[in-house]
């Protein structure tokens, strides 16, 4: 049975007159031992959905479960076996990292010493610091001791909500080493991240956007079924060119792209699209390339729209 | 001084008791451009930020921002350069319009300017039909690219973006920068941070400071030449981990 | 059972890391009661008096050296209409007249009987309450060494009025009302913020997704509020005793249990506002608006109800302080026992109960 199954989830905020629906009829499901992701940008409806499996929030229409518990009626034997990390630093500011890990550890009635050996990796990190305030610690250990809480009690599945936003990339590639060796350890773990290049970190994803999934997939697969032709194209003024090539018309979408900008052809017209740009610029440089997620979530995102 | 350096920094250095959060920095930042300010999380950035906007005062080094020194001419600073951060919000309960007209009054913008270039910014955003709206009931992109409007409606030389995209879709992402492109065509120069390497990739130049120094300081290109590297995500993993100190 | 008391252990943490907490909870009772205290206490000496002498005779004249002969008192002027007292009042420096009837010394010659009247100031009620004491003391002394002389029973009454405040509200009065106040703002007020800090600071939605039962969460957060109220009433009593000699009249028991029964009330009124409030401020304000003023305005420690026009009469029945403020001033002052104050600990136990039904009734397991 997988550890999680949503099925056709709607939740909507607010009254009559303003209306705002967070997930439209969300559903998928996660396997035991699985690495999920839920990529999209804030807005999107990850946190309404993380609460709604955590039995923190009441859907306004569908069904969940988690290990097999229903999310509205068995909340109490959910929030006995999962494991959850708010995107906002959650622990107490002014207790010390030991008192906080123990406390955890008791309200979940075990202790440090009975699952020591799941946190031990990441704990023994910030160990040298346990008697220092939790307010005290920098972003990356904040988020290391916020792990270990959420782990103490040996989750079977274990929800982490933006646990990488606004921390810099070094602390992020951490934290997803982190990941891969806690799912070694056979936890289920669901992840929200607004980061796109977190996604191939995963072992499926969900693309969502204005509470849809837009697709839900392996990465290697969501990025395999991008089909059309893809060019990364760069000059001088890049600004200029960007204007030239929305204007093409074998261009269906031009877009800034790190160094480049990417372009995604309606068809094979490479070679007429390196002639028109000749005529037009003085210099410029363009080679095929390859799509990653983030040019499937925009080109998905449009589709979408339409 | 010349006329096309919007920031000159001459070992600007802040310390807080014995810890020194930015040690002696030098830079020159062109006008026009698009300077990227990265680092890890406590590198000394926001300090660093503080001080060239007239906010914090270094405990020593020099500084000319906008053509004013950052210790005595403060005020002046303030008026000619513009701020927008992710958390940077507009009045969610004042209409887009009366957002507007509310940071454009601060900066003593005349009304005919205000009423005049409010309906060109909004016509450019696309938002006319939206003029009279509640910002609260905009969609997150919108409202980054509005608050970016506002940050750039007075015509400042400098406009200071701190992590201006954090959290917002791709494709808004994108619009945001072609705004950012804009601008700094209409010569405003624009001093970004980003935690999205691949942004740093559309800054003419990127700055990278590790433990309150600036470390590395070029073009993306060279950058990723000089630390053979593929991309900037690369370039700044194998500065910033040399970090010593503790992020905060 | 682990869980609650781990949970208990956490928020003295809380209590003990955080000045300004540790401040509001126990220091500032403390100080209140000393403030309030010694304001009231001033050390009476060479207070000014003025003398209505109708008299003009032996006994009255005597009277009049003996008294100014005293360290308490410095006679003023000499008046000579019942105007001039309260404009002698007025000017502030005067405190007590002292007014002799005509005849006096025919009087207590004749009838063996005389009588004085006192009139205080009573704006301060503590020194007009001391200067009465003091000049009836003398005139008793007086009236003692003419009856030794004399070898006959001579009376002088003294017939005392207190002008402002006729009721003489002082220390007596107003050591009930800080009590009344400091248990409020420890318990409903601090125990409403803490729990609301935690919705505020994101640790609710981890606690909700916790085999730890909700209502219990709340509770334990009381705890620790409810044995620091206990430190209170402890400090403002032994205080009150020792250093504003404010008299213990009635059984110590009694008090202490009614004490705690009130704390229970207010903790039920935190967690109420708790369940409902979603940000600190809005704690904190409800707290003050709904709680304080009333309590301060409406209990009867600063203003007496009595003189209250009916509609705030009225209202004032709903605030516990008001009872709580009866009861303490019956047992502690008045010295009677339970028989005299069941009605208000019946009341009492009524809100207790209502309000903790409600506040349980409104409580959130969910977020929204």
């Amino acid at each position: 049975m997988p550890a999680v199954i949503v099925n056709n989830i709607t939740k909507r905020y607010g009254k009559k007159n303003a209306v705002v629906t967070a997930l439209k009829e969300i559903s998928f499901e996660v396997d035991k031992g699985e690495l999920f992701g839920i990529i999209g940008p804030d807005g999107a409806g990850k946190t309404s959905l993380f609460r709604i499996l955590t039995t923190l929030l009441l859907p306004e229409g569908g069904t969940a479960s988690v290990d097999g518990f229903d999310v509205v009626k068995d909340y109490k034997a959910i929030r006995k076996r999962v494991g959850y990390m708010p995107g906002r630093f959650s622990l107490y500011q002014d207790l010390t990292v030991k008192e906080n890990l123990d406390f955890f550890a008791t309200i979940f009635n075990t202790s440090v010493e009975e699952n020591y050996e799941l946190v031990k990796d990441i704990y023994s990190q910030i160990e040298p610091f346990k008697d220092r305030r939790a307010g005290k610690l920098s972003g990356g250990m904040k988020q290391k001791l916020a792990l270990s809480c959420a782990l103490i009690h040996r989750p079977s599945v274990l929800f982490l909500d933006e646990p990488t936003t606004g921390v810099d990339a070094v602390s992020r590639k951490e934290f997803w080493e982190m990941l891969q060796r806690l799912k070694k350890q056979g936890i289920t773990i669901l992840v929200s991240t607004p980061y796109m290049d977190e996604a191939s970190l995963c072992d499926r994803v969900a693309l969502v956007q204005s509470g849809k999934i837009l697709s839900i997939d392996t990465p290697e697969q969501i990025v395999a079924s991008f089909e059309k032709p893809l060019l990364a194209v760069k000059s001088d003024n890049m600004l200029q060119l960007l204007s030239l090539l929305k204007q093409c018309e074998w261009v269906e979408d031009a877009y800034p792209f790190g160094e480049f900008h990417h372009v995604v052809m309606k068809g094979e017209f490479k070679a007429d699209l390196s002639a028109y740009l000749s005529s037009q610029l003085s210099a410029f440089e363009m080679v095929d390339t390859n799509p990653n997620i983030e040019d499937c979530f925009i080109s998905l995102m449009k589709e979408n729209d339409e | 001084m010349s006329n096309d350096k919007v920031i000159i920094a001459d070992k600007l250095t802040k310390r807080f008791g014995d810890f020194t959060a930015v040690d002696a920095i030098s830079f020159e930042v062109n006008k026009g451009e698009i300077f990227g300010f990265l680092g890890a999380n406590g590198a000394g950035k926001t300090t660093a930020m503080r001080m060239l906007s007239g906010l914090s005062m270094p405990t020593s080094g020099k500084a000319i921002v906008a053509g004013f020194d950052i210790y005595r001419e403060n005020e002046q600073i303030k008026r000619n350069i513009g701020y927008m951060s992710q958390k940077f919000s507009l009045y969610e309960d004042l209409t887009v319009k009366e957002n507007i007209r509310f940071y454009a009054g601060i900066y003593g913008k005349s009304n005919q300017f205000i009423k005049e270039k409010t309906e060109r910014v909004l016509r450019q955003l696309h938002l006319s039909a939206e003029a009279d709206k509640l910002v609260k009931s905009l969609p997150l992109g919108w409202k980054q690219k509005l608050a970016f409007s506002v940050a750039i409606f007075h015509e400042p030389q400098l406009v200071f973006l701190d992590e201006p995209t954090g959290g917002v879709d791709p494709v808004t992402r994108r619009e945001f920068w072609h705004m950012i492109y804009e601008a700094a065509a209409s010569g405003i120069t624009v001093f970004v941070t980003t935690h999205y390497m691949d942004e740093a990739e559309y800054c003419n130049r990127v700055s990278i400071m590790v433990d309150g120094r600036i470390d590395a300081l070029d073009t993306p290109q060279q950058l990723k030449k000089t630390f053979s590297a593929s991309s900037m995500d690369e370039v700044f993993l194998k500065l910033a981990r040399k970090a010593t100190r503790a992020a905060d | 059972m682990k869980q609650f008391l781990s949970f208990v252990k956490k928020e003295f943490h809380h209590i003990f890391r955080d000045l300004r907490t540790m401040f509001i909870l126990l220091a500032m009772p403390v100080a209140q009661i000393i403030i309030f205290g010694f304001a009231l206490t001033n050390e009476v000496k060479n207070s000014r008096i003025v003398v209505w002498d109708q008299s003009k005779d032996a006994a009255t004249t005597s009277l009049i050296n003996q008294i100014e002969a005293s360290n308490y008192f410095e006679l003023d002027r000499e008046i000579y209409s019942a105007n001039e007292i309260e404009t002698s009042f007025k000017k502030g420096k005067v405190k007590l007249a002292v007014i002799f009837p005509p005849h006096f010394n025919e009087d207590l010659l004749h009838f063996n009987k005389a009588q004085v009247q006192l009139i205080a100031d009573a704006s301060d009620p503590n020194v007009a309450n001391t200067l009465t004491n003091y000049a009836s003391a003398i005139i008793m002394d007086y009236q003692d060494r003419i009856t030794n002389e004399r070898k006959l029973p001579y009376t002088i009454t003294t017939e005392m009025r207190m002008l402002y405040n006729p009721e003489l509200k002082g220390a007596y009065n107003f050591v009930p009302g800080v009590m009344a106040m400091v248990l409020l703002l420890v318990c409903t007020m601090m125990t409403a913020i803490t729990i609301v800090r935690e919705k505020e600071m994101g640790t609710m939605e981890v606690m909700l997704v916790s085999p730890m039962k909700p209502f219990r969460i709340v509770l334990a957060k009381a705890v620790p509020y409810l044995m620091l109220s206990a430190v209170n009433i402890t400090s403002i009593l032994l205080l009150s005793v020792y250093v504003l000699d404010v008299p213990i009249n009635g059984s110590l028991v009694l008090l202490v249990a009614e004490s705690l029964l009130f704390t229970l009330v207010s903790l039920s009124l935190g967690l109420l506002i708790s369940s409902r409030a979603e940000s600190q401020q809005t704690a904190m304000f409800i707290s003050l608006v709904a709680l304080f003023l009333p309590t301060v305005m409406l209990s009867g420690f600063m203003f007496p109800i009595e003189n209250m026009p009916l509609p705030l009469r009225t209202v004032s029945n709903i605030v516990p302080a008001k009872w709580y403020y009866s009861i303490v001033r019956s047992v502690m002052i008045k010295g009677v026992g339970l028989h005299a104050v069941w009605k208000e600990t019946l009341i009492l136990a009524g809100m207790f109960v209502f309000f903790l039904g409600l506040a349980i009734k409104n409580f959130k397991i969910r977020l929204a």
